[in-house]
Order: C-alpha cells, then sequence, then structure tokens
C-alpha cells in the first residue's frame, strides 16, 4: 500500500479504550460486543463567481460499543477518550439491551466469520488533500471558476470541493482488530445562464464524478479529469440549452451515458436489492422493496443483457473498504445475472437469520455507519452494471437509433417506497435522429417502473463506454446515516421509454 | 482532559487564546436516546454522547476582513490552542471575505452558566412499555408495526470576543409509526395488503401517546379494506396538514435571497431583482416563522457554523423575531444574511428553525374538509420530493402509506400510490378550501425539520403524474 494509517490517528487510545470497553461487555455476559474508534476529517468549500463563500473544517472523533446481549443488541456512543468512559459506555449499551429485550421478538444472532488479527487497510490515493494548503484549494477553485465565468453564455458560476479523510479502528471479542483508512474528494463546477428578458434560466454542471481518489484528481494530474475542457464547455453547452427546443412529450428510444445511468442504478438496483429493506426494516423511513426474498432466482429483473455486481473492493469506488464496520471482509458478488435477481447485500445478523433462503450463512461485508457515533446498517455496496465484452461505443449505440434521445450527467431523481416507480431528468438531453445527435433538448424527464425499464434494456456498451459515478451523501436509517458509494456502467440503450415535458408537467 | 471542562470554560478559554481582531466560539452539546422497531419488535436504539467546538476567526486586512472556520470534536484542553490557531490560519488563507459584517455585540445572557441539556434511555421509561403494548396488540390484530422514536436535547453556547454570551437549549423529540396489514396465511413480508403512517413531533416526550397513534393507524387500515385502482390525473385532492408541510418546508429552504437575486429560483424577478412585493397567490395566505410560537419554540438568534449563500459566520448573535415570508399571498422576505441584504436591498431576515402557514378565515379539521369533498382524495403524506425545474419550483414525488378515497363527504376505500409533479408555489394560490394551522411533523423532511403548523389545503386539480406500485 501507498500510503501508512496517518499517525495522528494511530496515537489516539484507542486499543486502550477497546480493551477498556470489551472486558467490561464480556464482564457483564455478553454475546458478542464490539468497539469502533472513528476519525472523521471533512472539509468543503464553496465559490461564487470565483469569490470564497463559505468554508468549512471539521473533525469528528469518537468511540461507541455495540453489545448483543441476552439476544438482543444495545449501542451507545460518546466522544470523551478516556478508559473510564470506556467502561461507562459499555455499561449503558448493556443496559440499552436489557431495554429492549422485552421489546425484541427474535434473538439476534450474527454470521460466523473468520477473525483477522490486527489488519491495515488503506484506500488508493497519491496525494491526502488534508495535506494541501488551503489557499492553493481555494487560488484553484477561483482560477477554474473565472475561466467558466468568462465564456460569453455563463452569468454566474458556483463552485464546491468536498473532502474527507476517514479513519475506522474496530475491535470485537472474537479478537478481530481492523485500522483502515480512506480518502475521497468531490469537485464540481456548476455554470448559470440567465436570459434576461424572459427570466428563463439554465444550468450546466462539470462531469467528474466524486471518488475515492486524492489531491490528484482535482488537479487533473492523474489524468482521469480534463478539467479544462470540462470547464470550457458549460459555456456553450449552456447557451446551446437556453436555445433549444422544448421536448415532445412521448415514447422515446433512449440512450443513457454512465453519467446519468449510476444515479438510476443506485435508486432501481441498489436501493432495491438491500436486504433490510426487503426484509422491512425500513419501512418506516428509506421505505421496502419490490424484491423481496422469495422472489431470489426466480424475479426476472431487466433483459438477459443486465448482470449487476455488488462490490466493496473496486478501486477508487466510494463504497470501497477492506473490513466493514462488523469486521468482515469486504468482497464482490452478483446481484443480477443474466437479468435475474441472485443476490443480496447482507450484514452479519441478516445472513445468520436468511441462510437458508440464501444458501449462505456468510455476511457480504455491507454493514456501515457514518461515524463513531451511530449504529452501522445494512449499507450499499459499490453496484455496478457491467459492460458487454466486446460491445458497441456510445456512438454505435446512437447509430442503432432513429428517433431517440441521449441522456448526459445526473440532476433530479425520485423512486418510490418499494422502488418501482422513478423519474430523473439530467445535465442535458440531446435528441437523436437517424442515428446521429441532433441538438439539445429541454424540459425532459423520464419516468418508468423499475422491472419495465431494465427489461426494455436492448443494448449494452463495451469496456470502454464504462465509468463510475456516485455520491457522498446517500441517505439511510434513523437517525439518519449517510454514506459514499459509486456505480460503474458503460452506455445503454433503452427501448420505447416515457420521455415527459417538465414544463408541460407544470403546467394547468 | 474534556470531562473537567465545561462548554463555558471552553468558550473562554477559546476567546483568550485569540489573537485576531474577532472570534466566534460555538460548543453544540448534543445528547440523544432512539428506539427503532420493524414488524413489531426492536431493531436498534441507542444513547449517544456529541459535542461539537466551532471556533471562527476574523481578520481585518487592508482589502476586508476575512474568516476561519475549524469545527472539531472530542476537544481536550490540549487542543483548543491549536484549534483557535486552525481557524486564525483558516481566516490567514481565506482572504476577505464577501459576507464580512461588524460582529454582533452584546452581554452574558441569565442562563450562561446552566450546563447543557441531557436525555436518556429514561426518557423512554413510559412509551417502551406503550410500544410493548402496541406490538402486542397489533400481533394479535395481523398488523405490523414500524417506527421510531427519539429525544435529542441540544445545548448550544455562543460567546464572541464581542461580549456575547447566550445559551439555547433544544429540546426535539419526534415518533413516526407505519403500519401495514397482513393477509392471514402468507409471509407477511410478502402480502402488505395496506400502509398507513402517522407522525409527531414534541419537546417533550410525555405529549406523545402512543396508543392514540396506534388508534389512527387502525383506522387508516380500516379504510384500506376496501381498494379502488385510479389511473393517473388530475384530481380534487386534500393534503393534511403533515403533507402542506412536506411541500412548503421545500419553498422555505429555496427561498435564499442571494439566489433570487442571480436569477436563478422562482423567487427571481425576469430582468433583475427578486420578487419581494409581487403577489405569488390571490388568496390571504401567510408563511411565517417565529422563534417564540408556542410548541415550537426555537433558537431565537442567528447561530451559523459556516456561511453559505443563506447563513453567514458573521451573523452569529443576530436577534431573530417573527417573520414574514408571504404576507397576504404577497412575497414579503427572504433568507438573508446583512451580507445579502446589502445586495438586494431588503432588510435583514435571516432563517429561523420553525415554520408556518395560516389562511386567513380558514376553519375545520381535516376531518371536516373531507366532509366537503364529493369524489376526491385524501393523502397521508408525500415523499422523495426533488425539484424538477427551479424555474417553477416544480417538485416531483410521489404519496405514501395511504392514499384514500372520499366520495359524498365520507373515505371509502383506499387507492394506489401516485407519482405526482407540482409546484408548492403554484399550489398556494390554486387551493379551493383550507383548514385550520395545527402543530404537524413532516415525514419527508421532520426528522431535519420538526417545528412546522400547517393547515389542511384542498386543491381541486393536483396532478397526479402516473401510477406507483408501492403498497
Amino acid at each position: 500500500m501507498a500510503h501508512e494509517i496517518d499517525p495522528a490517528f494511530s496515537a489516539y487510545p484507542m486499543r486502550l479504550l477497546a480493551d477498556a470497553a470489551l472486558q467490561r461487555a464480556r464482564d457483564l455476559g455478553v454475546e458478542h460486543a464490539d468497539f469502533r474508534f472513528e476519525r472523521i476529517r471533512s472539509q468543503g468549500l464553496s465559490l461564487r463567481d470565483g469569490k470564497l463563500q463559505g468554508s468549512s473544517d471539521g473533525e469528528d472523533v469518537g468511540f461507541s460499543v455495540r453489545v448483543l446481549h441476552d439476544g438482543t443488541w444495545g449501542f451507545a456512543a460518546a466522544v470523551d477518550l478516556t478508559p473510564e468512559h470506556a467502561v461507562r459506555v459499555a455499561e449503558q449499551a448493556v443496559e440499552l439491551a436489557k431495554v429492549a429485550r422485552n421489546l425484541s421478538r427474535a434473538r439476534v444472532e450474527i454470521a460466523h466469520e473468520p477473525v483477522y488479527a490486527d489488519v491495515a487497510w488503506v484506500s488508493d490515493y497519491e496525494i491526502d488533500p488534508f495535506g494541501v494548503p488551503d489557499t492553493e484549494k481555494i487560488e484553484l477553485l477561483a482560477a477554474r471558476s473565472l475561466r467558466a465565468l468568462d465564456q460569453p453564455a455563463v452569468d454566474h458560476v458556483t463552485a464546491r470541493l468536498d473532502q474527507v479523510l476517514e479513519n475506522k479502528f474496530y475491535a470485537d471479542t472474537a479478537g478481530t482488530v481492523t485500522t483502515q483508512q480512506r480518502v475521497r474528494v468531490q469537485p464540481v463546477f456548476e455554470a448559470l445562464a440567465v436570459d434576461a428578458d424572459s427570466g428563463r434560466f439554465e444550468t450546466m454542471e462539470t462531469l467528474a464524478a466524486p471518488a475515492g481518489r486524492g489531491w490528484e484528481y482535482v488537479t487533473g494530474a492523474d489524468g482521469v479529469v480534463a478539467w479544462e475542457d470540462a470547464l470550457d464547455e458549460l459555456g456553450p453547452l449552456l447557451a446551446e440549452k437556453l436555445a433549444a427546443p422544448t421536448v415532445e412529450a412521448g415514447r422515446y428510444d433512449l440512450i443513457v451515458d454512465p453519467t446519468n445511468l449510476w444515479l438510476t442504478i443506485h435508486e432501481s438496483i441498489g436501493h432495491a436489492t438491500e436486504l433490510d429493506r426487503a426484509l422491512g426494516y425500513e419501512a418506516n423511513y428509506a421505505g421496502t422493496s419490490f424484491a423481496t426474498l422469495d422472489k431470489l432466482g426466480a424475479l426476472r429483473y431487466g433483459s438477459p443483457a443486465m448482470h449487476v455486481t455488488g462490490d466493496r473492493t473496486a478501486r477508487h469506488g466510494l463504497a470501497t473498504i477492506g473490513y466493514d464496520d462488523e469486521g468482515v471482509q469486504t468482497q464482490r458478488w452478483d446481484i443480477v445475472r443474466d437479468g435475474v435477481l441472485v443476490g443480496y447485500q447482507l450484514d452479519r445478523a441478516m445472513a445468520s437469520s436468511n441462510a437458508d433462503v440464501l444458501g449462505t450463512s456468510r455476511s457480504n461485508g455491507c454493514a456501515f455507519a457514518n461515524s463513531a457515533g451511530r449504529v452501522p446498517v445494512q449499507r450499499m455496496a459499490n453496484v455496478s452494471l457491467q459492460p458487454a465484452a466486446g460491445g458497441p461505443s456510445t456512438d454505435d449505440l446512437i447509430s442503432q437509433v432513429d428517433d431517440g434521445i441521449y441522456v448526459v450527467g445526473d440532476k433530479s431523481w425520485s423512486i418510490d417506497m418499494q422502488r418501482y416507480n422513478f423519474q430523473f431528468t439530467g445535465q442535458r438531453f440531446y435528441r437523436i435522429q437517424n442515428g446521429r445527435l441532433a441538438g439539445q433538448l429541454r424540459d425532459v424527464a423520464y419516468q418508468a417502473t423499475t422491472t419495465d425499464f431494465w427489461g426494455s434494456l436492448d443494448a449494452v456498451g463495451g469496456p470502454e463506454t464504462y465509468q463510475m459515478g456516485g455520491a457522498f451523501n446517500c441517505g439511510k436509517a434513523q437517525p439518519g446515516q449517510l454514506a459514499p458509494v459509486s456505480h460503474g456502467c458503460p452506455s445503454v440503450l433503452f427501448r420505447n421509454i416515457n420521455i415527459l415535458n417538465t414544463a408541460q408537467e407544470g403546467g394547468q | 482532559m474534556t470531562g473537567v471542562m465545561t462548554p463555558q470554560e471552553i468558550v473562554e478559554r477559546c476567546l483568550e487564546l485569540s489573537r485576531t481582531d474577532g472570534m466566534l466560539v460555538l460548543v453544540d452539546e448534543t445528547s440523544t436516546a432512539n428506539l427503532r422497531w420493524a414488524n413489531n419488535a426492536l431493531t436498534t436504539n441507542g444513547v449517544m454522547q456529541e459535542r461539537l467546538v466551532t471556533v471562527i476567526a476574523t481578520l481585518d486586512g487592508s482589502t476586508g476582513t476575512a474568516s476561519g472556520v475549524i469545527t472539531r470534536s472530542a476537544v481536550t484542553t490540549d487542543a483548543l490552542k491549536p484549534l483557535v490557531r486552525a481557524a486564525e490560519q483558516a481566516a490567514d488563507d481565506n482572504g476577505p471575505a464577501e459576507d464580512a459584517q461588524p460582529l454582533v455585540t452584546g452581554d452574558a445572557a441569565a442562563d450562561w452558566f446552566d450546563e447543557p441539556g441531557r436525555t436518556s434511555a429514561d426518557a423512554f421509561r413510559t412509551l417502551a412499555p406503550a410500544l410493548g403494548d402496541a406490538f402486542a396488540k397489533n400481533d394479535e390484530q395481523q398488523r405490523l408495526l414500524y417506527g421510531y422514536l427519539e429525544h435529542e436535547v441540544r445545548t448550544t453556547y455562543l460567546g464572541s470576543s464581542t461580549g456575547l454570551r447566550l445559551r439555547h437549549e433544544q429540546p426535539t423529540g419526534h415518533i413516526g409509526i407505519t403500519g401495514k396489514s397482513t393477509r392471514p396465511g402468507t409471509a407477511a413480508a410478502a402480502a402488505h395488503a395496506g400502509s398507513a403512517w402517522v407522525g409527531q413531533s414534541c419537546r417533550d416526550l410525555a405529549d406523545i401517546d402512543v396508543a392514540a397513534l396506534d388508534a389512527e393507524l387502525e383506522r387508516r387500515l380500516d379504510w384500506a379494506r376496501r381498494s379502488v385502482d385510479l389511473p393517473a390525473g388530475r384530481y380534487d385532492t386534500l393534503l393534511p396538514p403533515t403533507a402542506v408541510a412536506d411541500l412548503m418546508i421545500y419553498a422555505y429552504w429555496m427561498m435564499g435571497a442571494r439566489d433570487a437575486h442571480d436569477g436563478r429560483s422562482v423567487y427571481a424577478r425576469p430582468g433583475s431583482g427578486t420578487r419581494v412585493g409581487e403577489k405569488l397567490s390571490s388568496q390571504p395566505v401567510t408563511l411565517w416563522s417565529d422563534p417564540a410560537s408556542p410548541g415550537l419554540e426555537c433558537a431565537p438568534v442567528a447561530l451559523a457554523r459556516a456561511s453559505t449563500a443563506e447563513q453567514s459566520v458573521f451573523d452569529n448573535g443576530l436577534p431573530l423575531g417573527r417573520t414574514t415570508w408571504i404576507q397576504d399571498g404577497q412575497l414579503a422576505a427572504l433568507l438573508q444574511t446583512r451580507h445579502s441584504a446589502d445586495l438586494t436591498g431588503l432588510p435583514v431576515t435571516p432563517a429561523v428553525d420553525n415554520l408556518g402557514l395560516t389562511v386567513d378565515g380558514a376553519n375545520g379539521s381535516t376531518d371536516d374538509l373531507v366532509g366537503g369533498v364529493q369524489h376526491g382524495l385524501l393523502l397521508t403524506c408525500l415523499w422523495y420530493i426533488r425539484a424538477v425545474d427551479p424555474q417553477t419550483l416544480l417538485l416531483t414525488g410521489l404519496t405514501r402509506d395511504g392514499v384514500y378515497l372520499v366520495e359524498n363527504g365520507e373515505v371509502t376505500g383506499a387507492v394506489n400510490n401516485f407519482r405526482f409533479n407540482e409546484s408548492p408555489v403554484a399550489l398556494l394560490d390554486r387551493f379551493s378550501h383550507a383548514g385550520e394551522t395545527v402543530a404537524t411533523f413532516s415525514r419527508e423532511w421532520g426528522d431535519y425539520f420538526p417545528r412546522t403548523a400547517m393547515p389542511a389545503l384542498r386543491v381541486p386539480d393536483f396532478n397526479m403524474s402516473s401510477v406507483s406500485q408501492a403498497s
């Protein structure tokens, strides 16, 4: 690995606290206890027309103890880093488990997993963004903002850079001890054009995805994003969008670019194949899933061209890590194979209690808590649509469409509580006529039901069209937790999709 | 170590360490306890203590004043000096801030030396057994309950180099319960025949009556004994107060004066400027916030831990009072910082942490309004609301956990769910009937914005864009 665990993190007394907490939990008769100590460094910079609008610089340090006592979970967290407090937190967790016992129906058991004695894992990045002077960051963001602002069609430019350095230490009563570190960055520039006469306005964002990468991704030194090109196209694209004709609502063939499709995958496959949702645990909040456990191995999710994997090992993926928040080594597995539902995202308790149906009693490593102060719940792996070996390029896909629309970049998104009905917009929509792009359209949204949509998947692009998109802020659970996650996918051709005109939707 | 430092001592020590022209220190002490359940059984729970220290250094220069903001948890005595220096360095790095204004001056409040408020698992002493009773009853009656109960006390201490010593204690409780019917003889998870939701926020958990909430769920699940499929279309639709809150909170959050001034929101005037002073609705609607509103009490001063378009760290401690955002249908104010107020030439009206909507002359409950509907829909709540077109504030989203058919003034069955596409600004003009304003809890945003008071609104042509199969 290129980087060591940050010595400033290692210097915290986490092992001392873990020993104190876990010993107290053992003394109180738990079946299992785990201790997590986390430090999350975060920085956000926002600029408006090249001037710094706001900055935040956070460091969240704390620890928690989760116990399984008499078949019941108890969880407590605190920020005072002394062995005495660690003992007290362990006692609070056991106390809460006792309160909860009378309200719990079944005894919780967790999947047996191998013990990893004192292992470390660090994500793949070159430059820690927290080692870069703030002046350098602000100058870079300001110069880029002004480069976009100088373009004729652009009236205003906003820029935002979010950076996270996450350290997790985990120890449990079985003997697993993990220490991990990962870095992620999210740079976004948005240009705004306002037609002064009509007041009509449009925006256009850069398409660089948030990624598990370092400062080199922000500067462009790693060659992943051609930043100057990305900024220089904003003005011309905006001018074209502002002058574009409004779409005629109806059914169209759709080529969806990976910069848009990642979010549709996230909402309609990623969340729908979380087993906790399928079991109803999120019924009061994030919602459930149409893809219930009784349909495993039988549900036709989409066309046979559909191969979807869950993966917490993908290089630079935002959900990528070595071991999850229950000490389980991360992995890659199939979720949809040949268009059929074949797998779920799991944690240890769900894997154990549903082993008969799942055909395995092992977790696949999807437990995650967004800070020490939150209980781990099953969170999303990098759920990705696999490209077709030797499959077509995006241009080849477009050439297969007589009358359609090509969607680029994500914008608005919404899906129902069981992951059936969704509606998405995008950064830009191009009309396709006779196999060629024929200029932008505006006021476009696509709306479908999940299995109909994936059933209409006609062609999957080749590996050269594959890109990873993602988000820092996937929300789930109560109390609310945000999780970072990536989704890879190729360009894809869907046939006969319902397109709305959003101006008509809002009209009377 | 932190165990021996009080929040007040942290504030004073940071201010003593300050070497720059101005400093603000916010200490947030948060104590939370929660219970979560599914399928008539508890799933997760927790008791958490959190402390965040935010230091804001300001630095006067020849071209303006800069600010630097650093936030840390788990702060030890030894860590305060590096924390203050880091904030000062950030101010130096950041350069002059556009939102720079003189820091607010003041004195120590009478409650400054009070300890932070706390909660614990004890908060559930009466509610936990009540939940247990509800689980048992629902087991017997073949219904399943899913939900979440939380009690949080956040105490914020704000100190400044200009003399401010302010303390605000914010207790917040909320509960949401989703109930589902199950058909006999089939796997419960696969056979939800109906779904309903109730929710409530409060300051004190003693105000929550689990048995009453469960009775309301039972009434709604009974309505679902008859189910009716309806197609997409425009319906005479009754939005209860919680659904109105789902929409109005979004309309409020989009009220940034700077965005309107830039021309990028529904509140922007074509050409230039904002729509303040313009009629948004021909109806006598008033959208307001008030830190002293009974039951919805919230911070009476601005508290900003970072500058954004809608808030400024320089405004920390600015007194907040009742603010009318829309008065008699006319846009009256936008979310301002002192900086954006200068830009727009409008009064300084910072965001307030509660929201109310009142319709002059309206009265009656949601049930009363049902009585006037010949053929229409009664919603429970809205979900997954996102902006589709910021120009008109067209929002999309879905109905959730109960859409009911109303015929001749009575609920006669449950209807499938829908996706809607509507603008809350347009709805404020188009509604045909309104009820009295009552405290309510938004399903969509309540976990983050729990203090709202709304009327039920009846909209004669609510746009249900497509059918959702979710049940």
